[in-house]
């Protein structure tokens, strides 16, 4: 595209050769932007109008202010979603330390040790349709090895995905599994950096074991955690993949999340409430900002420093 | 190294840890291995109860019966048609854009750069009412090219973080020597530049062709029929009608997932380069 520039504009150039240091990078910037903010910057102010309003996808928008918002308090259905959302995010969070422990186990120099690494990060790189469609199979009442298991143990099977108590923590289990994969692999990568003299000075001053790992090791894993943090608490909000594939919202509605919710208010045939779930939406975006600007804002001050 | 390397404890522990190496395996992949002997499981074995044992019989036939009585072939057909575009249209804008972020410093430089970065952590549902209207309005619901196209926007914000990092910490000698030397701006991009991004553009190849294969969200929004929907969409459809029927669900799981797998497996080391990129400083 920047070809243009060359011979055709002639009587330009030499206005081209004065102003092309400043007009470059936005020629360069222009299609990537222009493509981001129409599908991602514009719909997220988009949907904000439309949480005001009743909207069916077809007929017209009638007006109704905050009043889905005040429909949301009175929801009950939006209140197990949110609290399933906090679930996911405290839960989840098991992934950051199983994920170090899973590395630090791996993080030897035995033979095989790769493909074992390999192996190990497997369930990431699987989609989680499928990922959910193997949890089902392992949680299937009557002959699904959990079901199995559980017999053999307590006498009576549990199956966990039709148990309005558990189904939540069951497909939380399956999606850890990935995450899980994830954050060893960030861990791998880490451990694999960490300065060799300072743990040869460390061992030489007797730290061993728990304290070496929390004192010497971490700290220096620090950006590690940061974005294994980051990965797991976005994973969580996003929630969506698992809960569809394994339950569809179900046991009566107890494993719903917002990003689901919103989805079957929205799109579904329990009604196309496109305001409505526009709102689901943005309350769901309004947690996520949270997180963002935490994340953002680290970053930011770590781009200054290196400045 | 930590913890400290097993070649230097005592012979008991090195046997103890090769011998734990492979049952952790197993356990960890349990899941997964009991998937993929129950899809060359012969469907009487399942009436029989035998779910767990060895199968009686390799029942390679269950494949394909996939292919024959389900539009697997077509779905996969899709995914490709969704992610190869996605995976090109990324890498053009976002080696564009993280040249223009990385390289000259202008007002609103970093503005925009985290624009980029922040976007990639919206939830989708805020943005799933409007892009469906959208892509109603360019007349590409439910067609790969609609898919496709919103998956480059989305994509090139994530795409635009990494390659912005990754030119960013390329020596700046190189491009003002190029500069006195008096190459123009679109050459510096184009000769001094790409050819050094290349690990960068197999790195983001690899991730977000896993990515966009993996994708089951706006498979679901975007498309609604099988001749349009990937396999994730496909493959949940396809659940629904084959209930029961496990060695075709989880053939089905296998073939769905093979190809994001063998990608893994050949590009191994772009694959990890790029996942763990910042974590380490």
């Amino acid at each position: 595209m920047t070809v243009a520039f060359t011979d055709a504009e002639k009587p330009q150039r030499s206005w081209w050769r004065s102003n092309q240091q400043w007009l470059t990078p936005w020629l360069f910037l222009a299609p990537g932007l222009a493509m981001f903010i129409l599908y991602v910057i514009w719909p997220i102010f988009s949907s904000f109008q439309l949480s005001l309003y009743d909207y069916d996808g077809l007929g017209t928008k009638v007006w109704l202010g905050w009043d889905n918002y005040k429909e949301l308090f009175g929801d009950r259905a939006f209140k197990t979603s949110l609290k399933n959302n906090v679930i996911w995010l405290v839960m989840y969070m098991l992934a950051v330390p199983l994920g170090l422990a899973i590395a630090i186990f791996l993080n030897q120099t035995v033979r095989g040790i790769r493909i074992y690494k390999s192996l190990f990060f497997f369930p990431f790189v699987i989609s989680q349709v499928v990922v959910g469609l193997i949890f089902s199979w392992f949680y299937a009442p009557n002959f699904g090895l959990l079901y199995k298991l559980t017999e053999m143990l307590t006498g009576k099977g549990t199956a966990i995905l039709a148990n309005p108590e558990l189904a939540t923590y069951g497909i939380i289990a399956a999606g850890l599994w990935p995450q899980i994969a994830y954050c060893m692999i960030l861990y791998l990568t880490g451990l694999n950096n960490v300065a060799p003299d300072q743990i040869e000075a460390a061992r030489l001053d007797g730290a061993k074991g728990l304290k070496m790992l929390w004192y010497v090791i971490l700290p220096q894993l620090r950006p590690a955690t940061f974005i294994a943090v980051v990965v797991t608490v976005i994973g969580a909000l996003r929630s969506f993949d698992l809960v569809s594939i394994m339950t569809n919202g179900g046991p009566f509605g107890s494993t719903r999340v917002l990003s689901y919710y919103m989805y079957e208010q929205a799109l579904s045939e329990y009604g196309y409430r496109m305001g409505y779930g526009a709102a689901i939406a943005v309350v769901l975006f309004g947690i996520m900002m949270i997180f963002i600007s935490g994340f953002v804002w680290k970053m930011v001050r770590d781009e200054r420093g290196n400045r | 190294m930590f913890p400290r390397p097993i070649a230097q404890s005592t012979p008991a522990v090195r046997g103890l840890y090769q011998i734990a190496l492979p049952i952790a395996l197993i356990l960890w992949l349990f899941p997964l291995l009991g998937v993929a002997m129950t899809s060359v499981r012969p469907a009487s074995d399942l009436a029989q109860g035998n779910y767990f044992g060895l199968p009686s019989s390799f029942a390679w036939h269950n494949y394909v019966e996939v292919f024959q009585n389900s539009p697997i072939g077509r779905y996969i057909f899709n995914s490709f048609k969704v992610t190869i575009p996605t995976v090109i249209g990324t890498l053009v804008l976002s080696c564009m854009t993280g040249f223009a972020l990385g390289i000259y410093r202008f007002k609103g430089n970093l503005l925009i750069f985290f624009m980029f970065v922040a976007g990639n952590f919206v939830p989708f549902q805020i943005l799933m009412v409007p892009v469906r209207d959208l892509t109603f309005g360019m007349g590409l619901y439910n067609t790969t090219m609609g898919l496709a196209l919103f998956h480059i926007a989305f994509q090139t914000g994530f795409c635009t973080l990494f390659m912005r990092n990754f030119i960013s910490a390329l020596p700046r000698e190189l491009i003002e020597a190029a500069r006195v030397e008096g190459v123009a701006e679109w050459q510096i991009f184009w000769y001094i530049v790409l050819p050094l991004m290349r690990p960068a553009i197999a790195a983001l190849a690899v991730l977000v062709f896993t990515f966009i294969w993996n994708d089951f969200f706006w498979a679901t929004v975007l498309t609604t029929s099988a001749s349009t929907q990937p396999v994730t969409a496909g493959l949940s459809s396809l659940n629904g009608q084959w209930i029961a029927a496990w060695q075709l669900v989880s053939a089905g799981s296998i073939i769905a997932a093979l190809p994001p797998v063998l990608m893994f497996f050949l590009m191994q080391r772009h694959f990890i380069a790029g996942l763990t990129l910042g974590a380490v400083k």
